[in-house]
């Protein structure tokens, strides 16, 4: 650290060609040393954590990519499943194990969302008193539920109570406890954002609060909506607990959600993960790629139904 | 057909606490009625009584009794979706209906009524545009979202939605208080020229508005914070501007405080 001379002229510009005019007194020509200090030194710290929360994400995707995205290169991957496949061979597909994924993450969200969005406009358009609070306080319990608890509540029901087969219908089922949650905070969040001059606008239109609420708050909502509900898909579909519990690996594609058994990614990277051979293990890093691939896409087309779908001004 | 708006012994409560006390008034037909008075003085909370728009307000209520003409708008049997298709009501902010276009807001009221016509409601959007000096403005962008107009623009547009549904009584509480002078002064051109064929109450805070627009004039004050709101005067506007029965309406209007 210099010390500063104050007989000098100790602003910072002082000589410089386009330096301020002549000290005018006002206590203004100083720059405070100790504020910059400061200002570096959060910088460094705000980057310097960046950096490091950037590190295991990086380091994923690029063990998962350099290990697995060869598999993703060959149209066998996209086209055939692992029927007949042993581990010692190479060959083989994905398809059955992404269709499985797809298949059920499709019939979670055709259940999970209207109950997810129904709760959530309950909560914010219509909920006053205890009804609502309890309701709230369900859905953050609800929100807290490990996945494995809600695999093993819907075996103890559709397993041991019922005396069903494990099919992918009791996993769809666990995925959608697992869902709701998540559909109904995000909602409940962007219809919370849609001003309520906006309802009162219509109210005084004489429009009834129902046809408020379908009309103008969910269409002002509706990007916002559909983005938190691809981010919800997106959460269950690299859900394990429940598929391990209730939905064992199988190589054959399979269509049929209430008998036999259904694969999907995340098991089919669980049968193989503790095989030596090299083809299986290509295969389990490829069904890694596989899934963060899908659920890369699904994000970017929330981010773009979002984008889109936003009120224009 | 303008109406006639009746208010006896009046006041309006959120949950436990009175904010409007006991107000009777007259509102005569095809008039502008201004009402003025200090925030929180509870011009705004009366106002909404009027369209039962105050108890959309969780905790919110109402006593006493408002007609219009011969109608008790509280009356058991009534439903105040309907009280609010005749009475309409213009906020202090603009609000567009961000997703629709500038025919849609126009339309709205009628539109989310079941209205589905194509015909009429063009007649609609262009009757109600040029009623509210709107029209050479926007007529060759109707289908641009209604969000991208001026504030001014907005706050007509939002008045062309209010008068599509065809109200009786036209609410405006503070109508140009986010909007610039020559907006504002597009405001009060089209509220002087609304007043042949509605019922206007307008509330605001700019006592030269109230003394330039309106026939009638109540003033509306408050002992202190805390306590609730209460008709101080009302009067002929020019009365109340030249000549106010009341000290209080003469401190106030003259600046001496508030």
């Amino acid at each position: 650290m210099t010390t500063i001379d104050l007989a000098s002229d100790a602003r910072p510009n002082a000589g410089r060609p386009d330096a301020p005019g002549p000290n005018l007194g006002l206590g203004l020509e100083h720059r405070s040393r100790g504020r910059a200090v400061r200002n570096q030194l959060a910088r460094i710290v705000m980057w310097t954590a960046f950096a490091i929360a950037m590190v295991p994400l990086a380091w994923i995707l690029w063990s998962v990519i350099s290990k697995g995205g060869a598999m993703l290169l060959d149209s066998h991957w996209w086209t055939n499943s692992q029927r007949g496949i042993t581990n010692r061979v190479v060959g083989g597909g994905a398809v059955h194990a992404i269709q499985g994924t797809l298949m059920q993450g499709l019939v979670t969200a055709v259940i999970a969302v209207p109950i997810g969005v129904m709760t959530a406009i309950y909560l914010v358009e219509y909920g006053r008193g205890r009804l609502a609070t309890a309701v709230s306080f369900m859905v953050d319990i609800l929100t807290g539920i490990p996945s494995i608890v809600a695999a093993l509540f819907i075996y103890a029901l559709w397993v041991t109570t019922f005396g069903f087969q494990r099919v992918a219908f009791a996993v769809v089922l666990a995925l959608v406890l697992l869902m709701i949650p998540v559909v109904v905070r995000s909602t409940e969040e962007m219809l919370k954002l849609v001003p309520n001059e906006l309802r009162e606008g219509a109210f005084a239109l004489g429009v009834p609060r129902w046809k408020t609420v379908v009309r103008v708050v969910l269409p002002t909502a509706f990007s916002g909506i559909i983005t938190g509900v691809l981010l919800g898909l997106a959460r269950v579909m690299g859900e394990t607990a429940p598929l391990l519990i209730l939905g064992p690996y199988t190589k054959n594609i399979a269509t049929n959600l209430f008998g036999g058994l259904m694969p999907t990614l995340p098991t089919m990277i669980n049968q193989d993960r503790t095989e030596v051979l090299q083809p299986a293990v290509d295969r389990v890093w490829g069904a890694a790629a596989t899934l963060i691939l899908l659920i890369l896409i699904l994000n970017l087309a929330g981010r773009l139904i979002a984008h889109f779908g936003r009120p224009k001004t | 057909m303008a109406k006639r708006i009746d208010v006896k012994n009046l006041n309006a409560y959120y949950g436990t606490f009175r904010a409007v006390e006991d107000v009777t008034m007259t509102i005569e037909p095809r008039s502008v009625t201004a009402l003025i008075g200090p925030s929180g003085c509870g011009k705004s909370t009366f106002i909404r009584t009027l369209n039962r728009m105050h108890e959309v307000i969780p905790g919110a209520r109402v006593e006493g009794s408002v007609h219009l003409d011969d109608a008790d708008i509280y009356a058991a049997n009534v439903d105040p979706v309907g009280v609010r298709r005749t009475v309409g009501m213009v906020f202090q902010r603009p609000n567009p209906f961000p997703t629709m276009s500038i025919a849609d807001n126009v339309v709205a009221g009628l539109r989310l009524n079941g209205l589905k016509n194509k015909t009429v409601l063009a007649e609609a959007v262009e009757a109600s545009l040029r009623a509210a000096n709107l029209w050479n403005e926007v007529k060759d962008r109707l289908n641009k979202p209604g969000a991208g107009l001026s504030g001014g623009q907005q706050q007509r547009l939002c008045i062309a939605r209010a008068i599509a549904v065809e109200p009786q009584v036209l609410l405006m509480d503070e109508p140009c208080s986010a909007l610039d002078p020559i907006s504002t002064l597009a405001i009060e051109d089209l509220i002087t020229e609304l007043k042949s064929r509605y019922t206007i109450v307008i509330v605001t805070h700019n006592m030269q508005q109230a003394a330039r627009v309106s026939d009638r004039t109540g003033f509306f004050n408050l002992v202190e914070t805390g306590q609730p709101g209460r008709l101080i005067e009302m009067d002929d506007t020019h009365k109340i501007f030249s000549n106010p029965s009341i000290r209080a309406t003469e401190d106030y209007i003259s600046g001496r405080f508030g």
